[in-house]
């Protein structure tokens, strides 16, 4: 059982954004990085599948700059087996149809039985380089998967999606097939000291390519913070406890709820 | 053309469909195009009379028995019939989970990618500008698409009001469809374990997000909710964690509710979560991130740390 998870830098969810001088992205050159959220339970899902299969091999493929090295790293001490790093310049510059082409490209050979991604990127939030990737690959998808029935796998794969409000369905799957997976479907275990030291001898196959352009693609105009569309209230002047006193009293006295 | 995916679940409509003709004929408007309603079913379907009613020039129904209930599969191989017997200059659809999922793979079929989830679209000389928001609500993204249509935009739930499609009357449409053997099998939908607690009655809310930090604060906010006579509910991080009920959770996924008085507490405000809430009366948020998302939606906010707030608002409302 081969299976491809594909795992994403982004810029940390605490972080200061600052807009970059030509206003069409984030200044990331001082922006701390971390692995996507969703992309984080995609590998712990792939590693669980592996482990229940008893056999099989885990690779982790990125997509971006040179530091996303670090989202590989990671992936390996946590116990993933090899990895494709697909070295862009600025991965925030190709559209989403570009990034899935190229990492396409560089997967198809692999004929992995299963390929996992988390189900958006906490940056550009496309939510779509997992679907566009299944079509390029000719397999088919699910996406906003909430459990994998890891004991069905066997030529096919039954998961269960999250559709709306508290609904849900299962599936069945024939393998090959491209799994996008939610947040929170399982507990992410914690890289061990011994997982770290055997990811130093671990395979990372660096692949340089050059994107072509997209005619189709979008392109990002203009990056702003959100215009408001409420007067909201800022009370207490960063003084928490002086916010909660007045808080009340306008509760009471103002919005007359309390 | 602008064609408009219309979404049901057994010929019962999902209503941000009417969402997407709103948005649909506002493009219209601008593009000078005509609009068309594309409705996929297994069988004849009543849905498409309704739809008809609305100011549009037909309403195509992509009839197979394969359509019968959703597969990503059947539906690109219908869609994707109609776009190449129409050639529409956009097709416009809800962000909904049901796009999220078929949308991006319709979009690569004819080389193209979606232009996801927009909140706003406007016109600027005769170009269209579609505005995302990126950055988990922080930022704001104008986008502009290159090349020639048929290109794929999807607008966020709220984004158009259903109210303001224009109604009119337009002709009805069968076209029998080749979809191919779907490589998925769906089951039937279903809800976990009825909701024990019906949050949608609750006049005051207090809601808790990752900013409670561990299990045992949560008797912080549970002490707030006591005082205030309120419900307690959460962000979906605080129920995948299982230290509330999934039947707590708030949001696209969740309970939708609006209660007198929401009080947001440690949580950012991500789109998922405000579509479950946005229609409160009274939105109140404490969050140590002066930049969170939830402070645009708040009608009373504070800025700091929701261990310090908590304990002096219930002292206050103790005192009378
Ligand atoms: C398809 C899909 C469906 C989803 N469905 C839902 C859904 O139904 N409901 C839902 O809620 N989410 C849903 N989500 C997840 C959603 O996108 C967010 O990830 C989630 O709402 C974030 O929860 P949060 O605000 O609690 O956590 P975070 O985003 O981590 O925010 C925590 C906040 O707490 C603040 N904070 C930290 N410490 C303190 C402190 N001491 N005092 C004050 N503030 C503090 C931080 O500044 C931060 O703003 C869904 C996502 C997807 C992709």
């Amino acid at each position: 059982m081969k299976i491809i998870v594909l795992m994403k830098q982004v810029a940390n969810k605490d972080a200061v954004l600052r807009i970059r001088g030509d206003e069409r992205w984030i200044d990331d050159s001082d922006v701390s990085q971390q692995t996507n959220e969703s992309d984080g339970y995609a590998l712990e899902e792939a590693l669980r599948t592996k482990e229940a299969k008893g056999e099989g091999e885990v690779i982790v493929c990125t997509l971006g700059k040179p530091s996303a090295k670090t989202v590989i790293k990671d992936a390996l001490a946590r116990g993933a087996d090899r990895a494709i790093h697909i070295l862009v310049e600025d991965e925030n510059a190709l559209s989403p149809y570009q990034i899935s082409k190229a990492i396409a490209d560089n997967i198809r050979e692999e004929n992995a039985d299963l390929v996992f991604t988390g189900l958006q990127s906490d940056d550009a939030s496309h939510g779509q380089t997992g679907v566009i990737l299944a079509e390029l690959l000719d397999i088919p998808h699910a996406t906003i998967v909430i459990e994998v029935d890891r004991e069905s796998i066997n030529g096919s794969v039954r998961v269960k999606r999250e559709l709306e409000s508290g609904w849900y369905q299962w599936f069945e799957y024939k393998t090959p097939s491209l799994l996008t997976i939610q947040s929170g479907i399982s507990q992410i275990r914690y890289a061990s000291l011994k997982g770290i030291m055997a990811a130093k001898k671990k395979e990372v196959r660096d692949v340089e390519v050059s994107v072509e352009d997209f005619e189709s693609g979008q392109v990002v105009q203009k990056v702003y913070m959100p215009l408001k569309t409420k007067q909201t209230q800022i009370l207490g002047d960063g003084d928490a406890k002086a916010g909660a006193v007045e808080l009340i009293a306008k509760l009471k006295d103002e919005a007359r709820v309390l | 053309m602008i064609l408009v995916f219309i979404e049901h679940k057994d010929g019962v409509l999902n209503k941000t469909s009417l969402e997407a003709i709103a948005a649909a004929q506002n493009i219209a408007g601008d593009t000078g195009d005509s609009v068309a309603a594309m409705i996929p079913a297994g069988s004849d379907i009543g849905l498409a009379q309704e739809i008809a009613g609305y100011d549009i020039e037909k309403v195509i129904v992509a009839k197979n028995d394969k359509l019968g209930t959703y597969t990503p599969d059947g539906y690109t191989d219908a869609f994707a019939e109609i776009i190449r017997k129409e050639n529409p200059n956009y097709v416009v659809m809800a962000h909904t989970y049901q796009v999220r999922d078929f949308c991006p793979k319709l979009a690569a079929r004819f080389g193209k990618e979606m232009v996801g989830d927009c909140i706003r679209y406007s016109n600027e000389g005769g170009q269209l500008v579609f505005t995302r928001r990126i950055f988990l609500g922080k930022l704001d993204a104008d986008v502009t698409i290159k090349g020639e249509g048929p290109y794929f935009v999807t607008f966020q739930s709220g984004a158009f009001r259903a109210d303001n499609a224009a109604a009119g009357s337009a002709a009805v449409e069968t076209v029998d469809v080749e979809v191919g053997d779907p490589r998925m099998v769906p089951e039937e939908p279903f809800q976990e374990a009825k909701a024990s607690v019906d949050l949608t009655k609750s006049e005051v809310i207090v809601a808790i997000g990752r900013g409670i930090k561990s299990e045992e604060n949560i008797k912080v906010a549970e002490e707030l909710a006591e005082a205030l006579g309120a419900d307690i509910a959460a962000s979906r991080p605080i129920c995948d964690s299982e230290w509330l009920p999934i039947d707590r959770q708030i949001g696209s996924s969740g309970q939708t509710v609006a209660p007198k008085l929401y009080i947001a507490l440690g949580i950012s405000g991500a789109i998922q979560h405000i579509v479950g809430m946005k229609n409160s009366g009274t939105i109140v948020a404490i969050n140590k991130d002066s930049e969170a998302p939830i402070f645009d939606l708040a009608d009373y906010g504070i800025v700091g740390d929701l261990f310090e707030a908590v304990p002096t608002m219930i002292e206050e409302i103790q005192k009378g």
